[in-house]
């Protein structure tokens, strides 16, 4: 599978031209830039009424032996969300838009750009967009002193592979969508990620049939790296955590690129 | 520029290009003409390294698809049946966005887009987004942005279908001074005028095959004759008709509307119709077209 990738000789400077298309639609319409915007203020907000409001509430737990405020243990749960949400609104509605109704693809695939450029392209974009919504998303953890600075940079780049796995999944799984209607089932399947996945409570606590499907989805290995970062409690499990999402990563480009690749090029 | 074999494309059961062969030389102007589901996209998306034949071979540049597809899209133009203008880029944009898909500079694709805007007669229009456009004024940018590499081949898919008769008319005007300037176009139409007007030669497709091959005045020189007379008869039945007029020039036609008589001698021909006592309510004698070439060939009028 990496080998494949690897000896269809992507090209760095039409891998680049797919992600400044994207740049230039930004900059033509304000209406994306709103769109933009708005992907950073959802987690903000359950954050603000969640952790901060809820949390007031719960008051204070431990993890890893850890005595935590509530609002310390959901904010890096929401930073891992955000980097989930950001790169699958750009993978999933964004990208099935171009390759279904605007024909963008088609047209870049009568250029040099092959199917695996414009799912790197594409990709790289998504990062570009989640990694806004990422740092932004500490910046705000930090100054409401819920993350150590330190940590708030290590977990930067936990909070990016998140992003890296989401966005190539959901490209992966735009591919398959055959209407809009099939993303209200993704949007549910998202909301339901982002529920149960030890974000707003330890999936210890979790029945324990639940908690190992819990173990099997994709976001509570995310929330696991992101919080043993950001709360400075790293151990050995986040590797397996890490290589969960690598694997989802490279899997989910592999797919998308070969389904673009049978959908167009016929 | 172009050279295929028993080139062949199969869709599961459905055989759409059934083993053609063509040459096309550099500086030709070249058409595919024939009805819907010809095979001419399917032909089109094979030589624009999109889709790979089936079976049979193909060269293009000199080089072969399904190892240097890459390269030989990098020195085509292709200007699709469907318009796949970016709806997120204005009219400019479109032009620069799509000249960084083959490497070329940001200033360098500026320096291209101005030129070509100009070209498309879309300098207006440089800042306006692409879903205003009239039909005509799309097509034009389409067939800018096919130019913004400075191909070696262009390729066309229907250039012209959808179009009103003056947006035609420009789009032809645009064509031909390609074509002038030594450009090798390969273009695909349903419409005879269009192919009489920019193809040095064509073929004729049907089924998947070509069916004939040859110049516009070859074609109609050897699949009809010089003149036709076209009979309309109001609403009453042509086969009666069909047995009187037998004999008259070297071929007939009874088509739903209107008898077609192929002769040397149109004037004459329909002289000789009122001579039998054959009095139609509208006689037309015209010159022979591709049309009727069509026709011979297929057995059918060219309709969708």
């Amino acid at each position: 599978m990496v080998t494949a990738m690897v000896t269809a000789r992507l090209s760095p400077g039409r891998v680049g031209a797919v992600m400044g298309r994207n740049v230039d639609a930004l900059r033509s319409g304000p209406s994306y830039l709103l769109v933009l915007v708005s992907g950073f203020f959802e987690p903000v907000l359950y954050l603000l009424s969640i952790g901060v409001g809820v949390g007031s509430l719960v008051g204070d737990l431990t993890v890893d032996g850890r005595t935590l405020s509530y609002a310390q243990f959901v904010a890096p749960a929401m930073l891992a969300v955000s980097a989930m949400s950001g790169a699958l609104a750009e993978t999933t509605f964004n990208f099935f838009f171009k390759l279904k109704y605007a024909k963008v693809f088609d047209a870049i695939l009568a250029t040099p750009v092959r199917p695996v450029e414009i799912a790197f392209g594409e990709l790289g974009w998504a990062m570009v967009r989640g990694s806004m919504y990422t740092g932004a998303f500490l910046v705000v953890m930090t100054a409401l002193g819920l993350v150590e600075p330190v940590w708030a940079l290590a977990a930067l780049p936990a909070a990016l592979l998140t992003g890296l796995a989401f966005g190539a999944a959901g490209m992966a799984v735009s591919t398959l969508m055959r209407g809009w209607q099939d993303f209200d089932l993704l949007s549910t399947g998202q909301f339901a990620l982002f529920l149960f996945s030890g974000t707003f409570s330890p999936v210890r606590d979790y029945p324990a049939a639940l908690e190992w499907v819990v173990h099997a989805t994709p976001l509570y290995h995310a929330v696991e790296l992101v919080r043993a970062l950001a709360i400075g409690a790293p151990g050995w499990g986040q590797l397996v955590n890490a290589g969960y999402l690598a694997a989802m990563a490279v899997a989910g480009l592999w797919f998308a690129a070969r389904r673009v690749d049978r959908k167009l090029c016929v | 520029m172009i050279y295929a074999r028993g080139l062949v494309k199969r869709f599961g059961d459905f055989t759409a290009v059934d083993g053609i062969d063509l040459e096309v030389a550099p500086g030709e102007a070249f058409g595919f003409l024939g009805p819907n589901g010809a095979g001419k996209s399917s032909t089109m998306r094979m030589i624009s390294c999109v889709s790979l034949p089936t079976a049979g071979e193909l060269r293009i540049l000199g080089m072969d698809p399904a190892r240097d597809g890459t390269r030989i899209r990098g020195r085509l133009g292709v200007c699709p049946q469907l318009d796949t203008l970016d709806p997120d880029l204005n009219v400019r944009e479109n032009l620069t966005t799509y000249a960084r898909y083959f490497g070329i500079s940001r200033a360098e694709a500026r320096r291209r887009a101005d030129e070509l805007l100009e070209f498309a007669r879309l300098t207006e229009k440089a800042a306006s987004p692409v879903e205003p456009l009239s039909g005509g004024m799309k097509r034009r940018l389409t067939i800018a942005r096919a130019l913004v590499n400075e191909p070696d081949l262009v390729l066309l898919d229907e250039p012209t279908t959808g179009l009103d008769p003056q947006a035609r008319h420009l789009l032809w005007e645009r064509l031909f001074r390609l074509k002038q300037r030594g450009t090798t176009l390969v273009l695909t139409t349903h419409y005879m005028d269009e192919a009489e007007q920019l193809c040095d030669r064509l073929v004729v497709m049907d089924g998947g095959r070509i069916v004939a091959e040859g110049s516009p005045r070859s074609l109609i020189e050897t699949y009809s004759t010089p003149e036709v007379v076209e009979l309309r008869f109001g609403l009453e039945e042509l086969d009666g008709y069909a047995g009187k007029l037998e004999g008259i020039g070297e071929r007939l036609d009874v088509l739903p509307d209107r008898i077609l008589l192929y002769a040397p001698d149109g004037d004459g021909a329909a002289a000789e119709v009122h001579r039998r006592g054959v009095n139609p309510s509208s006689v037309l004698v015209r010159r022979s077209s591709l049309e009727d070439v069509f026709l011979h060939l297929t057995g059918r009028t060219l309709v969708d």
